[in-house]
């Protein structure tokens, strides 16, 4: 069992989504950063979709009841372990009754707890990730939760720490064109690619809001709302791109100008209010 | 069937159809004979999203595959026919009444006469568009929405028929209430009204 003694400006269980209810209204959900979630899982023996949690802007304290491994994966920040100093992306064998606080990331905004076993709260739809859009599955965490933990079958990796590269900073997140490409005017992916775009405080596990050179369009005419992926940027009519995250509405009614790599939604996803972003065509 | 496949990314590619009908005709074709690697499909009003898996298929065989679908079509869809009670006391009935040029128990009669099928979902979970109504019955959504449509709402807005799942701001016009359950994520199916499912309402007294 873990306890949530404080779960800072938000925290939520998350594991890889659960794809298939798109066409009912449900986004498939899951780690923002799911590469951060997947390394945090195997370095402790977990399937790579077991269920972590996703604590944003650190500020979490959890009391862990019984002896367990555990690890920090995701933004790099401060963390102790009954007041000793924890390394990231590096195992740690947590005694039972040991307190694990948080302090807020120097960079990167998503931090990953996983621990042997994963967090088994009952899924919903197959998974225990919290969508904050739709409500769907476990609420977000809050003082005085106590989460069970899964059954501790996984291996163990024989593994101290993880290499993990810092991110740059800005990070440069790579565009293909969107379905809507042709509504815009001009060279819109170079526009973007030309523009310094700064994170507004409105970004959540939605969307990224950006401010920086607006888009102008050539189509005017009403969009009827059409499916979203993650990584779509779409414009709406002030021309200031949103970058969907996971947590997507399933259909947008602005056009979708680009979609990011896939490969750059987990950078997409580590940028905070007030971070810089470049853009670069694929 | 004139179907335009547009990008979407590494993983998904956006299908553009020429009107409804044709959107309710690719869902049935894909649910019929689902292409390779094609692992979920989202429709809207005038598309339909294509999530594939990128290790077993590409967008270019994806369109190939698209475009060689059997022709199907919105009469050809038969999904399960699920009859809703309704009281029509909505706070909007009057004036839908006016828009039509009609009194209040016409509009009911407009509204309960035809068989209505779910075109999509969208909105909140379990929001389903239905379409099939009555033309007389399109007015146009309200210009300022309400903070709060409770729960069970069934409203009209262009061209489509809803019922709100839960309590939710919306801009739909009220014309009743139904005490149905639409939306239950602990159920089996979660949503009672997903992209095919036929919608009769039978008006109940109040």
């Amino acid at each position: 069992m873990i306890e949530v003694l404080a779960p800072g400006p938000l925290a939520t269980v998350q594991d890889r989504g659960r794809p298939g209810w798109a066409a009912v209204g449900v986004s498939r959900s899951g780690a923002a950063d799911g590469p951060g979630a997947a390394l945090a899982n195997r370095l402790v023996g977990n399937d790579v979709g077991a269920a972590v949690i996703e604590a944003t802007l650190g500020g979490l304290a959890v009391r862990f009841t019984a002896a367990t491994l555990a690890v920090l994966t995701g933004a790099r920040g401060p963390a102790t372990l009954d007041g000793r100093q924890i390394a990231h992306a590096a195992p740690f064998h947590a005694p039972a009754g040991s307190i694990l606080r948080l302090g807020a990331p120097a960079r990167g905004l998503r931090t990953y707890l996983a621990v042997h076993g994963g967090i088994d709260v009952p899924a919903v739809l197959g998974s225990r990730s919290t969508d904050v859009l739709t409500g769907v599955g476990p609420e977000r965490l809050a003082a005085g939760d106590r989460l069970p933990l899964g059954h501790a079958g996984g291996t163990v990796p024989g593994v101290d720490h993880a290499p993990v590269a810092e991110p740059e900073l800005p990070p440069v997140l790579r565009l293909l064109p969107g379905p809507r490409l042709d509504w815009f005017a001009g060279d819109a992916l170079r526009t973007l690619a030309a523009g310094a775009y700064t994170v507004t405080a409105a970004s959540n596990r939605t969307a990224l809001r950006l401010d920086g050179p607006p888009l102008a369009r050539v189509v005017e005419r009403e969009l009827a709302p059409e499916g979203l992926v993650p990584g779509a940027v779409q414009v709406p009519p002030d021309g200031r791109p949103v970058v969907f995250l996971v947590d997507h509405p399933v259909t947008g009614g602005y056009p979708v100008v680009a979609v990011l790599r896939h490969a750059d939604l987990a950078l997409a996803a580590q940028v905070r209010p007030g971070d810089p972003v470049r853009f670069r065509r694929a | 069937m004139t179907l335009r496949v547009l990008p979407c990314g590494e993983r998904a590619v956006l299908v553009e159809l020429d009107d409804l009908d044709h959107v309710l005709g690719l869902q049935r074709a894909l649910a019929a004979a689902t292409p390779p690697g094609v692992q979920e499909w989202v429709p809207a009003a005038r598309t339909v999203l294509v999530r594939f898996d990128p290790s077993v298929t590409t967008p270019a065989r994806l369109a190939d595959a698209l475009a060689a679908l059997p022709p199907s079509s919105a009469a050809m869809v038969t999904g399960p026919l699920v009859e809703l009670e309704v009281r029509y006391d909505g706070a909007d009935l009057a004036g839908v009444a006016a828009f039509a040029g009609c009194d209040a128990d016409e509009v009911v009669a407009r509204h309960v006469a035809p068989t209505y099928t779910v075109a999509f979902c969208g909105f909140t979970p379990g929001f389903a568009y239905l379409t099939g109504g009555d033309p007389t019955l399109r007015i146009p959504r309200l210009a300022s929405p309400r903070t709060r449509v409770p729960a069970g709402s069934v409203a009209v807005a262009d061209e489509y028929s809803a019922v709100y799942p839960g309590a939710t701001p919306g801009g739909w016009r009220l014309l009743g209430r139904t005490d149905a359950i639409l939306w239950d994520a602990a159920a089996d199916p979660p949503a009672r009204l997903a992209p095919g499912t036929r919608v009769r309402f039978r008006p109940v007294p109040w």
